[in-house]
């Protein structure tokens, strides 16, 4: 440990910043996974990376571990187990229990510190992203953002990260050749969660943090508002800036047909719907079985959200619109005349089965 | 009462429309397409322009990167802004998360500090919305991200936010100095003023600092400085689709689709 937090005043302490806080001859064949978690427990994202960790982990031989904050963290530790962390570490202090992006850097910090461990991953969540940030400037390493692929080349122990750039269908692989720990976020529905068969194994480890807490912000009121998971949606029926707003109508067939509704950023930028609905790289990538798209016109950042849909079926009415390249069927057409007769049609065969 | 000062954090970006990429050499083509000012950035000016028209205070910009940035901060001048400020050096240049941040933490230092640092959301090239807290990490300052709503309390020295946390929202209250994060589209960003547009493109003074000027540790600034590199480049493979287009009348059409999905169901 070259400097403690205490006493860290990095733009003043010009001498310092010179130090690695560590590289990679000091670190650990591990990969930590920062478990995120709320009242409903450990949030989606956070199991996705635990899975991917394990498999990372038992490709090359190295420990996985999840990292719990908190201060009453109990009923975690053994999700995190199933989920094939080698060891958990439950990190609890009263200053842990609600988020403050200070105090969990600072636990954080010293967690990892006393393990040195060489990769440490994130959900890409609006909490996830502000601890890692700041946890990345604390460590002086890198950070690279909503990663759609880790890969670890154990010959040079070196965590390889692919992100998509520029919403042009380009993908890099970023990588970290010296300091750690290497710090990737991840976005949700990128990787699936895979519970592990020999689970509860992992060993519990407890670490006491010690947080002089600057306390300098305080959540008031915490609103948690009903959302859909669109990850788990088997149907997604998605809207663009061609459907001018009408997404009631979409919201019925989505009910109909037991799915949800997607976007794509315009609309919710428009306020037609909510940002918790938007779909692709700067969204939420999902999974369904089926994605029906109404006047979208196929840029590439909506379509990492869809690519891994079984079938994609779009309306659109200029007929070289860029989605249907991306289109199981296309069907060339007004959506404003084909939304109510599609919707008409289904509604008839729904009467019919009931 | 002393006047508030806040500065925003502003960068130009290539319009994302225009953007193309070379396919053999699998980099950015640049000529010809035009640069904006960053979209959430401009949430991000409305959001400090708001501040000085309800509590008054001093607003200036910061940006790091190429000399035609100017052009862009004469804009956010043009809006409202008091003072601008570009940090423009090669040296700067190539820089990652770590290296821009320690940047704009040194400009904001030799500018004064502020009561509140004001970035958008993300930007439109990069999308990390890893620079608030990074910088709030180097200048030892609280941070809140996505923030929608602030209101100053000028007597308490404290500032009472909403923040778009995913699901729902909170209300927080944070001291300041503080950087905050704008959420994209929280507001609507106001015209360039007529009366000051003329002020900002001719008289308005604009400072220009470079590594020396700003007296970094040039170990930390561009290249140098960034911990993360880029080891390769490829174009992002497509799943093939079928890509057949249905015929008939729209009813004839919408038959078939209902019965293509409940095929797949």
């Amino acid at each position: 440990m070259r400097f403690l937090h205490h006493n860290f005043n990095p733009i003043k302490g010009e001498a310092k910043l010179k130090a690695t806080v560590y590289g990679s001859q000091e670190s650990q064949e591990e990969i930590w996974t920062y478990i995120e978690h709320d009242g409903d427990g450990i949030s989606p994202v956070s199991l996705e990376l635990l899975s991917k960790a394990y498999e990372l982990g038992r490709a090359c031989g190295w420990k996985v571990i999840a990292l719990i904050l908190g201060s009453e963290t109990e009923e975690f530790v053994e999700d995190a187990r199933t989920f094939g962390a080698d060891e958990v570490w439950v990190v609890e202090h009263p200053g842990l229990k609600e988020f403050d992006c200070e105090a969990f850097t600072t636990a954080a910090y010293q967690a990892i510190l006393s393990a040195k461990p060489s990769v440490f991953l994130f959900g890409a969540t609006p909490n996830g992203r502000d601890l890692a940030g700041r946890l990345a400037v604390r460590l002086l390493t890198g950070l690279n953002a909503d990663c759609t692929q880790l890969q670890i080349d154990k010959e040079r122990g070196v965590l390889i990260s692919e992100v998509t750039g520029f919403g042009g269908g380009v993908l890099a692989d970023l990588e970290i050749p010296l300091r750690r720990p290497q710090m990737a976020t991840v976005r949700p529905g990128v990787f699936l969660q895979t519970p592990v068969k020999d689970k509860g194994q992992g060993e519990i480890r407890r670490f006491h943090p010690d947080i002089q807490d600057k306390n300098r912000t305080h959540i008031l009121e915490n609103v948690v508002e009903e959302g859909v998971d669109l990850t788990k949606a088997e149907v997604l029926i998605c809207g663009g800036r061609g459907i001018e707003g009408q997404f009631d109508v979409l919201t019925q067939l989505a009910e109909i047909w037991g799915g949800a509704v997607g976007a794509t950023r315009p609309p919710v930028d428009d306020g037609f719907i909510p940002r918790q609905n938007q779909i692709g790289q700067t969204g939420v990538i999902c999974r369904p079985k089926v994605a029906v798209n109404f006047g979208i016109s196929g840029a590439f950042h909506f379509i990492v959200g869809i690519q891994e849909a079984d079938l994609v079926i779009s309306v659109n009415i200029d007929p070289d619109a860029p989605i249907f390249e991306y289109s199981d069927y296309c069907i060339q057409g007004d959506v404003h005349e084909l939304m109510p007769i599609l919707l008409n049609e289904v509604q008839q065969q729904d009467e019919g089965n009931a | 009462m002393p006047e508030l000062h806040i500065i925003v954090c502003v960068k130009a970006v290539p319009k994302a429309e225009e953007i193309r990429v070379d396919p053999e050499s699998m980099v950015i083509i640049r000529d010809g397409v035009r640069s904006e000012i960053n979209p959430p950035d401009m949430n991000a000016l409305e959001m400090a322009f708001r501040v000085k028209d309800e509590n008054g205070a001093r607003v200036s910009l910061l940006s790091m990167g190429p000399p035609f940035f100017e052009d862009y901060l004469r804009v956010g001048l043009a809006m409202g802004a008091d003072a601008a400020f570009l940090l423009s050096d090669r040296k700067f240049g190539g820089a990652d998360t770590l290296a821009t941040t320690y940047t704009l933490a040194k400009g904001i230092e030799k500018i004064g500090g502020a009561d509140l640092i004001l970035c958008g959301e993300e930007s439109s090239d990069g999308a990390t919305g890893q620079v608030p807290p990074g910088l709030a990490e180097w200048l030892d300052l609280p941070q809140l991200s996505l923030v929608s709503e602030i209101q100053v309390d000028q007597s308490e020295k404290n500032i009472r936010v909403r923040r778009e946390a995913g699901r729902g929202y909170e209300i927080i209250q944070s001291e300041y100095p503080v950087v905050l994060s704008v959420k994209t589209a929280s507001n609507e960003p106001r015209f360039m003023e007529y009366p000051r547009k003329e002020w900002a493109f001719s008289e308005a003074e604009l400072s220009v600092w470079d590594a020396n000027a700003l007296d970094v540790d040039e170990e930390q600034i561009g290249i140098a400085g960034s911990p993360t590199i880029v080891t390769g480049l490829r174009e992002a493979e497509v799943r093939d689709r079928r890509q057949e287009f249905l015929q008939g009348t729209p009813e004839e059409i919408a038959a078939q689709l209902r019965t293509i999905l409940v095929e797949h169901l």
